[in-house]
């Protein structure tokens, strides 16, 4: 609509493609017709399109069934009528999703790997392809379990594969060949009883049985099919348009898949993480709607993974993606609500990481709301406070991200919450998960908002519960600290700073900064000298107080003292320290000066993570703020090596270009000398970088050694105190600490694998505490 | 991968209904002052890593905009809106990631929700130049409020011309 009128003319093949990909795309949608007479009646528009157009067609088909999954039995009949009407039609499609399949097992794209063959086990409903050679495929898929020297990955994606298809296609292939079903469900089950799973604690959002199991995904997913065959493979919510078309498709003649081989294991396969499956809602929630689907119950599982994949296909066009859930059919005969919110919470709490960024997920709800405002709001504040309820088994990672997504929502919505439901929080230790839920979540909505409103949405009685007022502790600051070493200085600095003195005139006033560590002299003619970092730090943060932008200039002007000030390791820690202990009040702006000071270099991030876990950070070590300082500065670290990397890369590119360039010009070119100087810059700058990766890596490999130094130091710690003292090693702060550890071997994982070796020999080892290595273990487990 | 029909390209290919991205284009909104050509202004803003945010609150705050904004990545720098004469925020801002990819999920995913209880909007920005941050209605405030009917407490009032009267 609105698009100027093409002129008519011959199409241009482009254009085509488009039509036809809209065509299929589309089918169904806006019309008033039902899906199967839309089906059929695409199905005669691409026959006649076949002789023309018949590799754009099959491309298109083929892109829709790995890339559309929610929408299978659709295209799964589309097929059916197009093989019914054209046998060789049908051959070649089939022949062209296999080689999908392999191509995407090639390039370790396993997650569309599996949508191809359920489709292609779904084709076997609308008899394209037979049977017997569809057990067969799957007899080579299971017996992959049977392979020496493996990673568990490979042979659990294989059986999920086969698994997974079940729920469409269970019925059919047990009718046609239950004896090799069985065999094969038989040999399901003793991998299955076989597969270690010490992953699975790392993945669970709650450590607590009750009231859900949060069960492995392969545990769940056999749970469910194991019932399937119970109920005699009966499966009612599937929609499959084939059914109508029986009479059709049953005169077709089918197609035997060709022997499928998996493609071996290869040291470039990375194959999915294990997942554990999140539930938080049965039938018992919502009393007066649709009986919810059990958990082990297959109609569970595929309304779980149509729901995911149209999260998958729409993530971008937010409007659209809250219209496609909300039109997923059999809304009267579920509480489609309930999955709904199910689903998104279970992609926010995914551990290691969302699918997706994680503020997708609250706008997304938001806009439920807006299309569902009767009943959506209700299902949300029902979740909310069953999260709230089971706080004190939910991983700290998850807790992290309700806080974020609670405040976040709230502040769309004016703060309007029952605080007072939440009372029982207010007699607990403030170290318990939910008193810390509560205060963190308040800190957050001041943030976005300020302090006043907070004070003024919650009942006096959550006062205890309130954030501070972010206001900056300048120590100098009042007379009666005219008594305090560095007072003066501190006057004359903030005169000096206000007339607007250069660096040279503040280094020549902190000269006169006695050092407290006078016989601390390095050597180098330099020495750390607290108090000045302290007079320094102080007074420029006070004087630059009023905003981020005030304070991010005065980073800016005085870059130069800060550098020396901060030259040695112990400069950078004492610098932190000051701002600490300044704008303790105010964490958001303790995150955006570290992270500006590192931009800048005037720490690095080894300080920073030395920083962290310093004992004069104890107090707030379980503060929430505290760890998102962390892992923006190993993020920061990581983009850094990226982007050296990249350039690189390019650079030995252009090197390439140019050689080639030279090569393919005139070869009667005796002039060596000529093509060495062109090379010589490129070549100089390579080498360069080469040593510039090398040491960001050698930086990055350092900072997480730091990090798991210091957690060791702190957990065994803690573990010989309880020991020793007797008491229970469980505390709060403990249950945090290793959560935390946790966090971080999760958040970074693809770095981490590179440092297996050293983290094994030289800091994970044997004489370990087992309640430590137990998190490494467990991380080991992930891609085993 | 083997040669064949429909081969080409197979496991990387994708559909145009799932390219969609309306969020994350441009809106019909140009900058009249730009200096350049409009095919400039168009380049500009298809690879700009800066986002205008409009419908703010006078009282909004950097550090609020910093909270909101930072949920789509890390922010490379805020400058506010301010009123000419009076050099007071006058309720738009400019926030300029380091990644345009960051960018586009705010275009996403913040434009069209509220901050400070005002739904805020978002759109894509050519670059700060100085001179950009004041408003350039006659007041000194923005164009919007110049001649604005109706009465809005976060956005001092009623209309500059409304006040006149």
């Amino acid at each position: 609509a609105g698009q100027p009128h093409k002129r008519r003319r011959t199409s241009e093949p482009s254009e085509i493609e488009e039509r036809l990909e809209s065509l299929i795309c589309r089918v169904g949608e806006k019309s008033n017709s039902s899906l199967e007479s839309n089906l059929e009646g695409l199905a005669g528009v691409l026959e006649a399109d076949l002789p023309n157009y018949k590799s754009k067609i099959l491309r298109i088909l083929c892109t829709v069934a790995r890339l559309l999954p929610e929408k299978l039995t659709v295209y799964t009949t589309l097929v059916g009528l197009l093989n019914a009407r054209n046998y060789n039609f049908g051959g070649e499609f089939v022949e062209a999703m296999i080689r999908q399949l392999k191509e995407c097992l090639k390039v370790n794209m396993y997650n569309e790997a599996v949508h191809l063959v359920r489709f292609l086990s779904d084709l076997v409903n609308c008899h394209v392809i037979a049977a017997p050679s569809m057990v067969a495929m799957f007899e080579n898929f299971v017996s992959v379990t049977q392979e020496e020297d493996v990673p568990q990955v490979r042979c659990d994606w294989y059986m999920f594969a086969f698994l997974s298809s079940l729920p469409w296609v269970g019925k059919e292939l047990y009718e046609k060949k239950d004896a090799e079903m069985d065999r094969l469900l038989s040999q399901a089950e003793s991998y299955l009883k076989r597969r270690q799973k010490i992953h699975v604690p790392m993945l669970q959002v709650w450590t607590a049985d009750k009231p859900h199991p949060q069960e492995e995904y392969l545990d769940c997913l056999w749970s469910q099919i194991q019932k399937l065959k119970k109920d005699r493979w009966q499966e009612r919510h599937i929609l499959r348009p084939y059914l109508a078309f029986d009479s059709v498709l049953c005169e077709a003649l089918q197609h035997n898949l060709p022997p499928f081989t998996p493609p071996p294991h290869t040291e470039d396969s990375v194959y999915p993480m294990p997942r554990v499956i999140f539930r938080m809602f049965d039938y018992t929630d919502d009393p007066e709607g649709p009986v919810m689907p059990g958990s082990h119950s297959v109609e569970r599982f595929v309304i779980e993974e149509n729901l995911h994949c149209i999260i998958k296909s729409h993530w971008k066009e937010r409007k659209t993606c809250a219209a496609q859930l909300l039109s997923y059919p059999g809304n009267n005969k579920i509480p489609l609500n309930y999955h709904i919110v199910e689903v998104i919470f279970a992609e926010l709490f995914q551990l290691p990481s969302p699918p997706h960024i994680e503020v997708m997920y609250t706008t997304l709800l938001i806009e439920l709301c807006k299309l569902q405002p009767g009943s959506l709001p209700q299902v949300l504040a029902q979740a909310t406070e069953m999260l709230y309820m089971r706080l004190d088994t939910m991983n700290t990672t998850c807790v992290d991200r309700f806080i974020n997504w609670f405040s976040h929502h709230l502040s769309n919505f004016q703060f309007r919450w029952s605080w007072e439901d939440w009372s029982d929080c207010l007699t607990q230790d403030l170290e318990k998960p939910k008193p810390k839920f509560v205060r963190e979540v308040l800190e957050k909505c001041m943030r976005l908002s300020y302090h006043q409103r907070i004070i003024d949405i919650v009942p006096a009685s959550f006062s205890v519960l309130s954030p501070a007022n972010p206001v900056c502790i300048y120590k100098y600051g009042d007379e009666s600290n005219r008594s305090l070493p560095g007072y003066t200085v501190a006057l004359c600095l903030t005169i000096a700073i206000k007339n607007k003195a250069s660096n040279d005139e503040i280094f020549s006033i902190l000269k006169d900064v006695p050092n407290p560590n006078q016989d601390d002299d390095d050597g180098e003619g330099f020495t750390f000298n607290p108090l000045k970092i302290e007079v320094f730090v102080q007074t420029l943060l006070h004087l630059a107080a009023k905003s981020f932008s005030h304070s991010f200039s005065a980073l800016a002007k005085f870059h130069e003292v800060f550098k020396t000030l901060a030259e040695s390791d112990e400069g950078k820690l004492h610098v932190l320290r000051v701002v600490y202990e300044v704008w303790k009040n105010h964490p958001q702006m303790i995150a955006v000066l570290v992270d500006k000071m590192i931009r800048t270099q005037i720490v690095d991030c080894a300080a920073v993570a030395n920083w962290i876990f310093s004992s004069e950070l104890a107090h707030d070590f379980t503060r929430f703020y505290i760890w998102e300082i962390l892992h923006s500065t190993i993020r920061k670290m990581n983009k850094h090596v990226l982007k050296i990397h990249k350039e690189l890369e390019e650079t030995k590119a252009r090197l390439a270009r140019q050689h080639k360039r030279r090569d393919s010009d005139d070869d009667d070119d005796d002039d060596d000398r000529s093509t060495d100087r062109e090379d010589g810059p490129l070549e100089e700058q390579i080498e360069r970088l080469q040593e510039k990766v090398e040491s960001a890596q050698s930086e990055q490999k350092n900072l997480f050694l730091v990090i798991f130094q210091r957690f060791i130091m702190l957990l065994t710690e803690h573990l010989v105190r309880c020991e020793t003292g007797g008491i229970d090693v469980f505390t709060p702060w403990y249950k945090s600490c290793i959560e935390r550890l946790q966090q971080i071997f999760l958040q970074h994982h693809q770095i981490i694998q590179q440092y297996m070796v050293t983290l094994e020999n030289l800091l994970f080892t044997a004489e370990l505490d087992h309640h430590i290595l137990a998190v490494f273990q467990q991380f080991c487990a992930l891609q085993a | 991968a083997s040669a064949g029909p429909g081969s080409a390209a197979m496991a990387s290919g994708t559909l145009s209904i799932l390219r969609s991205d309306s969020y994350a284009e441009l809106s019909q909104y140009r900058d009249q002052h730009f200096r350049g050509t409009r095919y400039d202004q168009e380049r500009l803003l298809r690879k700009s890593c800066t986002l205008y945010v409009g419908n703010l609150s006078f009282y909004t705050t950097e550090e609020q905009i910093h909270e909101l904004f930072g949920k789509s990545g890390d922010i490379k720098k805020v400058i506010m809106g301010l009123d000419k004469v009076k050099k007071t925020a006058c309720g738009f801002c400019f926030v300029e990631y380091y990644a345009r990819g960051d960018a586009e999920n705010a275009m996403r995913y913040i434009n069209g929700t509220r901050l400070d209880d005002r739904i805020i909007r978002t759109d894509w920005d050519a670059g700060f130049k100085e001179g950009r941050q004041y408003g350039r209605g006659r007041s000194g405030g923005q164009v919007r409020d110049e001649y604005r009917q109706d009465y809005d407490a976060g956005r001092g009032g009623y209309g500059k011309t409304v006040q006149c009267q």
